[in-house]
């Protein structure tokens, strides 16, 4: 048996039409051959919708592509794109937070520390891995990594995939808003190249801690916000269903982004997400960091550290208050 | 003579009126009265401010306002605000169950503050400083373009002009209605606390309640040293938001700030009365090196 197919709700119209396509294929047709046709007909007509479907979508339905169960995650991009990969453990005071990824790899040649939010692939992996969700421990092995790549001048690569930093009683108590706070200090005074690309979700402060550098690019279906489009929908209309309208009012989608000028580039998926070809999106996400790390190559470690600070210096949208104010 | 006319004589009896005031209408504003969250108890708004607005029964510390706040602390008429055209704007014209923009205006009027966060350069104690303390009032002190950059500023003033900065926190978190331009004012002001730190240049932390989300997982616990106010809330999520998640009840004191310093995390919790000469007495420790120690200047 296979497992049943999970089925986002917007694409739940395209799914009934499949479904009863695939019925029609089963029925013995030797006697009305003319059906045939018309079921490809059907078929065709299915095919155009999708593409329809997927021209059209909704910061909301970009949120549920992105939290898919089947979208691949960072584990999968570390073992596809780079080579020689070594992944380091623990924060040296607490435990080892398998939420985060951290370690070194190989990209076309090019040597790089690599820091990513790691959800699992499926329920066993996602109870070790918090479901992506880390603790301060996470964030601190991430420091461990920063520290590394800058005394050894490893330019670092970020894969941003979370719904944010874990909500507990012991993540508060052991400070998971100072070691956030620590992190963006540091990855804001690296001197070696900084890329980060948002696969998945972008949530809050928990993606924020890597997720900024000297280039940020975020997948089509991927979201980097504030708050999660519930929460926001929680405190607006106290109502968790109003999620997707919230989702469209915080402007969190990869286009969105790019026009607010904090996102760099918008990396294609293919048709239907990420998860429907994964190895495309691979390719597409391996040689776009490639191109990054080549460009930021040429610029001295100097003007790194200064470009990043004015490029985190520019946002921001606030006016001079005139006299009568 | 019904039953009510009879309380009413009997009422009018009772009292001498010294006015012609109806007996509808005292002549009390509102909120002269105030009851203590810590003890209950009903207290004169004339004794709160004889007492820095702290409790005389229980020590309970009453919110300030950005304005109290900064008497609290500078030397008197020291205070020159830097920054405070700085007004908001509505970059994602964001309407929930309300418009951001007359949440702004609403804030606004009655906060008498164009923003959640009042900047500018003082001395304590003779020793100049920059000093930023925030507003509650004004949407939960909550962080956006505004607040971003005027912390931003304010660390970037106080490195040129190489001084101790002292930063009095309190805020709900990012300020959602700005979107990802909030979340990255995070990066923002870490960023700029950095800069002022690799100067050499000291920073104190003061967190008060409540101070939560990208304020607390920002600047707010950069400090060189970090001070909080007791009973002050403090954390990354809220309790609501934890208590949800994990579905049990939390513990006793979570998150409160004798929680936060038995767990390693803030340096000291300082009452109210004592916070300025806190203050003075750690910046005379904190004299960057080559400078004088001691030196007020």
């Amino acid at each position: 048996m296979s497992k049943p197919r999970y089925v986002m709700e917007f694409e739940r119209p395209l799914v009934d039409l499949e479904e009863k396509i695939e019925e029609l294929r089963r029925l013995d047709l030797t006697e009305n051959p003319e059906l045939v046709n018309e079921i490809d007909a059907l078929a065709q007509q299915i095919e155009e919708l999708r593409v329809e479907t997927y021209q059209h979508l909704s910061p909301w339905d970009r949120v549920q592509i992105s939290r898919h169960p089947d979208r691949p995650k960072t584990q999968a991009y570390v073992d596809t794109i780079f080579e020689d990969v070594v992944e380091l453990h623990g924060d040296r005071h607490f435990g080892d937070d398998e939420a985060i990824f951290a370690g070194f790899g190989t990209l076309g040649g090019r040597r790089v520390a690599i820091l990513g939010h790691r959800k699992g692939a499926n329920t066993k992996e996602n109870i070790r891995r918090n479901f992506g969700s880390p603790h301060p421990e996470g964030f601190r092995k991430a420091m461990r990594i920063m520290d590394l790549a800058e005394k050894f001048g490893l330019p670092l690569v970020t894969l941003l995939d979370t719904a944010g930093a874990y909500p507990g009683i012991e993540a508060e108590e052991r400070g998971q808003a100072w070691a956030i706070a620590e992190s963006l200090a540091k990855l804001s005074a690296l001197s070696v190249p900084v890329v980060c690309v948002g696969i998945g979700e972008g949530g809050s402060g928990g993606a924020l801690a890597i997720g900024f550098g000297d280039r940020l690019m975020m997948l089509e279906n991927s979201y980097y916000s504030v708050i999660s489009p519930e929460m926001c929908a929680q405190i607006l209309y106290k109502d968790t269903k109003q999620a997707e309208s919230a989702a469209s009012c915080l402007k969190m989608t990869a286009t969105d982004l790019v026009q607010i000028g904090i996102v760099d580039t918008v990396l294609p998926e293919p048709v239907g997400g990420a998860h429907r070809a994964p190895e495309e999106v691979f390719d597409v996400v391996g040689s776009a960091i490639g191109s990054a790390l080549d460009e930021l190559a040429a610029i001295p470690s100097g003007e790194l550290v200064s470009g990043r600070y004015e490029r985190l210096r520019d946002i921001g949208v606030f006016c001079e208050l005139g006299d009568e104010a | 003579m019904s039953i009510a006319d009879w309380f009413s004589a009997r009422e009018s009896k009772r009292y001498t009126q010294t006015s012609e005031q109806p007996v509808g209408a005292p002549d009390v504003p509102d909120g002269v009265w105030v009851k203590c969250e810590g003890c209950k108890r009903t207290i004169y708004e004339g004794e709160l401010a004889e007492t820095m607005r702290v409790c005389k029964s229980c020590g309970f510390h009453f919110d300030l306002t950005a304005p109290q706040r900064i008497e609290q602390i500078v030397d008197e008429g020291s205070f020159a605000e830097i920054d405070g055209r700085l007004g908001p704007c509505d970059p994602l014209a964001f309407v929930g169950a309300k418009a951001y923009a007359d949440q702004l205006e609403t804030a606004a009027e009655r906060s008498e503050l164009p923003e959640a966060v009042v900047c500018g350069r003082a001395t304590v104690g003779g020793r100049p400083l920059v000093l930023a303390a925030m507003d509650f009032r004004f949407i939960a002190a909550s962080m956006g373009s505004v607040v971003g950059e005027k912390i931003t500023r304010a660390f970037e003033h106080a490195t040129e002009q190489r001084l101790p900065i002292v930063i009095v926190t309190a805020s709900g978190g990012a300020r959602m209605q700005e979107g990802m331009l909030s979340l990255m004012q995070m990066a923002k002001t870490s960023a700029a606390a950095r800069r002022h730190s690799d100067a050499g240049l000291p920073y104190i932390s003061v967190l008060t309640n409540p101070t939560y989300g990208g304020v607390t997982a920002s600047f707010a616990v950069l400090g060189d040293i970090v001070l909080a106010e007791p009973g002050a809330m403090i954390g990354f999520a809220g309790p609501r938001l934890v208590e949800q998640t994990i579905r049990q009840k939390l513990p006793k004191g979570f998150q409160t700030a004798e929680s936060l310093m038995t767990h390693g995390m803030v340096d000291d919790i300082v009452p109210r009365h004592g916070l300025k000469d806190r203050i003075e007495v750690l910046l005379g420790y904190l004299t960057p090196r080559g400078a004088k120690s001691g030196e007020a200047s």
